[in-house]
């Protein structure tokens, strides 16, 4: 483990930060601290950094415990939330800025700015000041900045945050490269869940100044451990009496998460799902919505309302409209954990079609972590 | 608001001025350049006018006594080193109540502006209080007198004009600062101490940049308010000639009564008006500065 953090608490006053928190980062992986706001990842972040102390526990990195540690000598660069350039500095100065501080020679100074001004494609700006930038370039400048010195740990407080949707989503990628391309391991916050799986290689869940998960993206998606998880993951809606659904039964559970993408509806006389139809329930179209690339459908099953996800490449619907369902999993819950729950009928059903890969995660599926 | 730049600011505050109707327009314009024309202009230019009564020559001789050399030369020495201590300490305030958190800190900043609210004449007063005869801080003085065999006076001596000087115009500067600090946050000095630069570093190339153009407009507003000081002075300073600044010494000029020295109170009037304008013209240049940046 390259950055470990043991028993960590933190608190500011009454409010408790962090509790109890242990966490394992590997060299050379691009990791999201994704949680609600106050849920104490930009903590995280920052006592990583040095910027907060720890009330207790243990901060190691690459196996030296660096609590008492000054920030400027944890070999880290830090990008932060709204970049907070230098004003008063061009682009080039800004970047320079570690290096002068670090006494490197004029020339190398030169040289280091040069080399990042070229990867960041900042070439042609290096005169400007951060108010002639627009929000991508200044995160390209913070990017440039925090590597200059050469750290070996990038920590990124919000990224994206300052950056309208459009651009945000092109920034994602090229993040995402830019780090490859140095090769340097990476600890990102974020409250964006599709900013997180887009982008990191590792998630770790924070609820509440506990870390609630740590897995790769597809796990925490397919196999989240506790309630949160499954409910802040993915659209996600809980439901009391998910027994009353079709291929469920009761168990000691206080309810079960569902997502649009576990939920199927079908024209009785669909021909791809009639030899799963008897798995089916009657549910009544209540709303229909236009998502630009999909319609969301809400459906009443049994007096539970559901939603889902449906192609406008499929035949018209109308609200009022009696539809078959088939849920095909849930996820239980109860104080502490969440169980995977798949649909009983169509798991037991023998059926030739191999369409059931598609239908559940215990087949080995279409979802194949 | 807080989005768009200075161009489009300013496009804004000429659209809403726009809808209201030129007639409104025109009327305050009007009162305003009558009331300040009655209310400031004319009087200053009466000084002007009336210092000049008696001719060229009388002017200059009027400007060039001993005790209007010693009182330019009192009110000089005063201005010099309360600007230098002014802003030593406006700059140390400003950093630390902008950039640190800590109890009593609203308390410090409310205590910083008393001289806003106080009468001049008050802190003279208090400054008599304090260090005169009966003052409680007069053994301190006489102790330090008697230990080090110095002959420091502070009431009714140039120090206790330059103190009075100092209370009066102290929150000038760290009030100019204080406002562009706030709107900077820490966030800067954060990302520099992380890269390991130190205070000083921190201090010279980040923060003092910020504060530059609002620094000399508040040494400006500071530099004119202790010219011209003369309630808190006058509590203070008793011998023409020797303590007295400029204003006391016009005071003293008017208060003789006869027609030349009247004259020749508004001939040394007429030294401020003109230092006044000047500061007005640096004023407003440094005041354009520090809002283009």
């Amino acid at each position: 483990m390259y950055v470990e953090l043991k028993n960590i608490n933190k608190s500011y006053g009454d409010f408790k930060a962090s509790k109890d928190v242990n966490l394992g980062i590997e060299k050379g992986s691009l990791v999201a601290l994704l949680g609600p706001s106050g849920s104490g990842k930009t903590t995280i972040l920052r006592m990583i950094a040095g910027l907060e102390r720890p009330d207790s526990g243990d901060i190691m990195i690459d196996g030296v415990r660096v609590n008492d540690v000054s920030p400027s000598e944890r070999g880290i660069g830090f990008v932060f939330q709204n970049y907070a350039l230098f004003r008063y500095m061009t682009v080039y100065e800004n970047i320079a800025f570690g290096l002068e501080i670090k006494k490197m020679p004029k020339k190398e100074i030169k040289a280091r700015v040069e080399e990042l001004i070229e990867l960041t494609g900042l070439k042609g700006f290096e005169k400007r000041y951060p108010n002639q930038l627009s929000g991508g370039q200044r995160q390209r400048v913070a990017f440039a900045r925090a590597l200059a010195p050469n750290p070996s740990l990038l920590l990124l407080d919000e990224p994206f945050a300052a950056i309208d949707a459009k651009v945000r989503q092109e920034l994602r990628s090229w993040l995402r490269e830019m780090i490859y391309k140095v090769g340097i391991t990476s600890i990102f916050v974020t409250h964006d869940q599709d900013e997180a799986v887009e982008v990191a290689d590792q998630i770790i869940v924070t609820n509440k100044g506990r870390v609630e998960q740590i897995g790769t993206p597809k796990e925490i998606y397919k196999n989240p451990d506790t309630p949160f998880v499954s409910e802040f993951i993915g659209r996600s809606t809980l439901i009391e009496d998910y027994h009353k659904l079709k291929g469920f039964e009761k168990g000691d559970y206080k309810g079960a998460i569902v997502r649009p993408e576990f939920v199927e509806a079908f024209k009785a006389d669909n021909k791809v799902f009639s030899d799963v139809i008897d798995c089916s329930e009657e549910g009544v179209v209540t709303d229909i919505l236009f998502r630009g690339n999909s319609l969301e459908l809400k459906l009443n099953v049994n007096g539970i309302e559901l939603t889902t996800f449906r192609s406008l490449e499929r035949r018209k619907v109308e609200i009022g409209e009696k539809m078959r369902v088939i849920i095909y999993r849930l996820y239980a819950v109860d104080d502490e954990k969440a169980y995977l729950l798949e649909n009983q009928e169509l798991k037991n059903k023998d059926i030739k079609n191999r369409r059931l890969e598609a239908y559940l995660y215990s087949s080995d599926g279409y979802f194949v972590v | 608001m807080a989005y768009l730049n200075g161009d489009e600011r300013k496009e804004l505050a000429v659209k809403t001025t726009r809808r209201s109707k030129p007639v409104v327009k025109w009327i305050l314009i009007s009162v305003s350049a009558l009331f300040i024309f009655f209310m400031l202009i004319l009087p200053l230019i009466s000084v002007i006018v009336n210092s000049l009564k008696e001719g060229f020559d009388f002017y200059f001789k009027s400007i060039s006594t001993e005790y209007v050399r010693a009182a330019l030369l009192v009110t000089l020495l005063a201005t010099v080193i309360t600007v230098i201590v002014n802003t030593f300490f406006g700059i140390m305030a400003s950093w630390l109540l902008t950039k640190f958190s800590f109890k009593g800190k609203q308390f410090l900043a409310t205590l910083i502006d008393i001289p806003f609210s106080i009468s001049p004449v008050i802190a003279g007063l208090a400054y008599i209080m304090t260090f005169g005869r009966s003052g409680w801080a007069k053994p301190v003085v006489d102790f330090i007198n008697s230990t080090f065999g110095t002959d420091i006076k502070i009431v009714f001596a140039i120090p206790g004009v330059v103190l009075a000087t100092i209370f009066v115009t102290f929150p000038f500067i760290s009030r100019e600062l204080i406002p562009v600090l706030n709107a900077e946050g820490t966030d800067e000095e954060e990302a520099a101490s992380l890269m390991g630069a130190n205070g000083w570093t921190i201090f010279k190339r980040v923060t003092f940049p910020h504060m530059k153009w609002a620094l000399i407009y508040g040494i400006i507003l500071c530099t004119a308010r202790a010219l011209g000081e003369f309630g808190a002075v006058n509590a203070l300073s008793k011998t023409r000639g020797e303590t007295f600044t400029l204003p006391l010494e016009i005071d003293a000029l008017y208060l003789a009564g006869s027609a030349d020295s009247i004259t020749a109170s508004f001939a040394v009037s007429s030294i401020l008006v003109i230092i006044a304008v000047i500061v007005l013209i640096l004023r407003n240049i440094f005041e354009h500065k520090s809002k283009a940046m």
